[in-house]
């Protein structure tokens, strides 16, 4: 087994291969993680520069540059390219490619070349978004409700296909996982010695599965009845619009446990290394994880709370989102709770760890009102909503895909990021973040709707506060993006177990060889424990002391 | 934290009868609808239940609050006292976890959970719950206007694009879409429904300020859709029968007999045209002729007559009717009331 300061034997699965074209057909997991971290990474910047877009937009009231249909089209494309091509396949897809066959000791992935079919289907669906965007946009909102996705003249077709085809990326990746998870699982690591990384995958794996399939169902059904209307959700030939939300939200409220779950995942590994200390209270996180993919299939219907269904749906679902609150409490006071003792370093991941805590907890709290049926009816479709869901989305999930980036980056690239250049921009994530979507709260329960081009004066103030906070939130990520990529080519290397983490793909090269793990693992050390591991300056790297086994 | 939100809404009724008192009685400066006149987080209470969803809000805010700021320092605490740092370059030994102190806070958000549950629905159980007396308005959403139409007769009514409403009085709305879904949001009134097409939708909201409010569409409706705003017009006592009097055009142009047949609706429950006695007497061949009344003197049925009985029934009741006739001063304008005259004028023998 590789202990952590011999010079690699086999060249790294970067340099063993060179060319476009070896990239391109790969069946190695690390690849396809790399390709689809630089697909999303693209995506990300494209969504970034369309919500400045649109945050310069709402800096005064009236018209600025944009028409109403241009800007209409512009929030489309934001939430489209965000949900679909950036945080639902953000973590798993790129992250838990790369992480998750490591942490069990694997070769690769179960089916290796299901997941390059995954990618493939990433890239379809990503370069049918584009076309959607030539091809003179699209103006539903990336929910799609019906009858105005039904009656709108804009490329509706073509935006669907790209999120059916994207459906499959993800059910796929969703499968290949929980199988790598089942099969590979390495002798003496039971379920309750897995990482939590993988717990939450698996979890994330279940929802994908299991709910994805509703979603391309439904924008199925939707493409039938643009093109030849057979009456399901067009209530002028007897369907029923309000059908489609149910259908709808039936795939997209689960998804937001596909997009969290595995943050949180990402979170319970970047708290315990950086605090030097065990996680507290293991399998209340692991139950957590499960309980929350569960739950997150009983909730749909608080999103039509106002629909106009039925009084007892609304109770119910009221009654059944609340529960939610109870796992993501547990999980916030148990990463709290491993802080305590610790030995904290505030490198760039835990300053993203420290600050999806944060962030998380305000989501989650701002929940509670929207969860509330009196104060929903005030709150739904304002800007609450708008900067609840992106507390949720971009401040935690975005902000713990960044901390796992910052995390693993000198395992996947086996180069160092300008470090103090990374804690800045940790820091000017977390400031910009809040300084854009705290105003929004108040311009919510003060009666702003969402998707709204122009607005009251009696607005203004907050907007440009937002609009500010989202310039720093932009240049932060701009330059993360930049320092990234020079990294790649330019970084210091890095060792092989640089922050002494004690999970297995920290147990092989920086950047591991084309195949991790020839030799399969014989000893599993202890999860979360790092009271052998010792730091050698000389190096740079953490060791055993006494060294495990070989 | 609990005990304070429970006090906070006991005191909430106080505060609502405060402000409809100070509607009814002062002359309120209308509400410009387009700035912020309410609170740091809140738009102005204009409705009668506002302030039920007002302490909910500010109750959870607290608790938020609470929970956010323990979070926060509990982070920054460990992580500034257990710093990395000469001396502590290891975790110090600790417990792995303590099943006491994890079930206690599993427990303690389930218990808080299930209190704001229940708050939450009672509160939308009012809203949902229109009292029977209900003025019923009907809207019609359609991309990218509202149109309100005011039933003034049993057959009469006018479309307007302002929602006029009388204050302290429940108004239900009935409302549907002419295309796609349309969301009807007051702030001020703390009110939201969606309009669906082919559906009816309703909602209920008693209003307790006079002024004007902003009425905007909170359900994405395409290219106008932020421009589909309108404002809801409470009107002070009064106000709300003024306003639909102006308004009526469509009855302005009709000639008198046909208007009389109209609002004629109004009154044949009682009384009938074919000479058949109702609760009251009928209108059949009276006009020009002396009729009894109660204390005996005569009363020749002329215009006069008419208007007096309309405006004010008890003043003279015919002989062998009970005085339970409705006033209609207020409801019904002086052209329905000629109107009246011409009809039963030309019932005449």
């Amino acid at each position: 087994m590789y202990m952590g300061n011999e010079a690699p034997t086999q060249k790294s699965f970067r340099d063993v291969k060179k060319g476009i074209k070896s990239w391109l057909v790969t069946l190695d997991h690390k690849r396809i993680g790399m390709m689809y971290l630089t697909g999303i990474l693209a995506s990300l910047i494209l969504g970034g520069s369309f919500a400045l877009l649109l945050r310069f937009e709402l800096f005064e009231p009236g018209g600025q540059f944009l028409t109403k249909q241009q800007y209409n089209e512009l929030f489309t494309l934001h939430g489209a390219v965000m949900i679909f091509l950036v945080i639902v396949p953000g973590i798993p897809a790129a992250l838990g490619n790369f992480v998750l066959p490591m942490q069990l000791g694997a070769p690769d992935v179960a089916f290796p070349r299901l997941n390059l079919i995954s990618f493939y289907l990433w890239i379809i669906g990503a370069i049918l978004m584009l076309i959607t965007l030539f091809a003179g946009a699209v103006d539903t909102g990336w929910t799609f409700y019906t009858p105005y996705s039904l009656q709108t003249s804009t490329a509706v077709v073509p935006a669907v296909l790209a999120v059916f085809i994207l459906g499959f990326s993800s059910i796929f990746t969703g499968l290949n996982f929980m199988v790598t998870i089942h099969k590979f699982k390495p002798q003496g690591m039971g379920w309750f010695k897995m990482p939590l990384n993988l717990w939450a995958l698996y979890a994330t794996g279940l929802i994908q599965v299991l709910a994805t399939p509703v979603l391309g169902i439904t924008v199925l059904l939707l493409f039938v009845e643009r093109v030849i209307h057979i009456g399901i959700f067009d209530p002028t030939i007897g369907g029923d619009p309000v059908l489609f939300q149910h259908f709808f939200w039936f795939y997209s409220h689960p998804a937001v446990y596909i997009m969290i779950l595995p943050a949180m995942g990402v979170v319970s590994e970047l708290i315990s290394v950086h605090a030097r200390k065990h996680i507290f209270g293991y399998r209340f996180i692991a139950y957590s994880s499960l309980s929350l993919a569960l739950l997150s299939f009983l909730v749909w219907g608080h999103h039509l709370f106002v629909s106009g269904q039925s009084r007892l749906a609304t109770m119910v679902f009221s009654a059944l989102t609340f529960t939610v609150a109870i796992p993501s409490a547990i999980k916030v006071f148990n990463w709290t709770a491993t802080l305590y003792k610790g030995s904290i370093r505030l490198n760039a991941p835990m300053l993203y760890g420290l600050s999806f805590i944060l962030l998380f907890t305000i989501g989650g709290l701002t929940g509670l009102f929207l969860g509330t049926l009196s104060i929903d009816v005030h709150l739904h479709d304002t800007y609450f909503v708008v900067s609840h869901f992106h507390y949720v989305m971009m401040g935690s999930t975005l902000v713990a895909f960044l901390g796992g980036i910052h995390h693993w980056w000198p395992k996947m690239s086996g180069r160092w990021y300008p470090r103090r250049t990374a804690r800045a921009c940790a820091v000017g994530v977390f400031f910009g973040f809040n300084q854009t979507f705290l105003p929004q709260f108040v311009l919510g329960s003060r009666g702003m709707p969402r998707r709204y081009w122009d607005y009251d004066p009696q607005f203004t103030l907050l907007h440009q506060l937002s609009t500010i906070g989202a310039v720093i939130l932009g240049i932060s990520l701009f330059i993360t993006v930049c320092y990234l990529l020079w990294s790649w080519f330019k970084g210091k290397p890095a060792s092989s177990n640089p922050w002494g983490a004690s999970t297995l793909e920290w147990a092989q090269p920086s950047p591991p060889p084309l195949y991790n793990f020839e030799e399969p693992v014989d000893e599993i050390p202890e999860l979360y424990d790092y009271d052998d591991l010792e730091y050698d300056e000389a190096t740079q790297n953490w060791v055993r002391n006494p060294p495990v086994k070989a | 934290m609990l005990s304070s939100l429970t006090s906070l809404l006991q005191l909430a009724p106080q505060a609502a009868a405060k402000a409809a008192a100070a509607a009814k009685g002062v002359k309120v400066p209308t509400p410009d609808a387009l700035t912020h006149h309410g609170t740091f987080w809140m738009p102005e209470q204009a409705n009668s239940f506002a302030h039920e969803t007002d302490w909910m809000f500010y109750g959870i805010l607290g608790l938020s609050a609470f929970c956010f700021f323990g979070i926060t320092f509990a982070v920054v605490y460990f992580t500034w006292k257990y710093r990395a740092r000469p001396g502590n370059m290891k975790a110090q030994p600790s417990i792995l976890h303590n099943d006491g102190l994890e079930v206690t806070w599993t427990l303690i958000p389930s218990i808080i959970v299930v209190i704001i549950f229940v708050l939450g629905w009672r509160g939308y159980v009012n809203m949902a719950t229109p009292p029977k007396n209900a003025l019923e308005i009907k809207v019609i959403a359609q991309k990218w206007d509202w149109f309100f139409e005011y039933k003034v007769g049993p057959s009469a009514s006018f479309t307007d694009t302002e929602l006029h409403v009388p204050i302290d009085r429940p108004v239900r709305l009935t409302m549907t879409s002419k295309d796609v879904i349309h969301s009807f949001y007051v702030p001020a009134f703390r009110i939201k429904q969606d309009v669906v097409p082919a559906r009816y939708t309703h909602l209920w909201f008693k209003a307790i300020r006079a002024g004007e409010y902003r009425l905007t569409c909170a359900e994405y409706c395409g290219e106008g859709h932020s421009t589909m705003k309108n404002k809801v017009v409470v009107e002070p006592p009064g106000g709300y029968e003024l306003y639909l009097e102006s308004k009526q055009e469509e009855l302005d142009t009709m000639p008198p007999i046909e208007l009389g047949k109209k609002t004629y609706q109004l009154c044949k429950p009682c009384h009938s045209t074919n000479g058949i006695r109702g609760n009251g007497p009928s209108f059949q061949g009276i006009w020009g002729t002396q009729v009894e009344m109660s204390d005996g003197s005569k009363v020749l049925v002329d215009e006069n007559y008419i208007r007096e009985s309309l405006m004010d029934p008890t003043a003279k009741i015919v002989k062998g009717f009970a005085p339970i006739m409705p006033t209609f001063k207020g409801t019904l304008r002086d052209k329905q009331i000629d109107g009246m005259i011409a009809f039963i004028k030309s019932l005449a023998k």
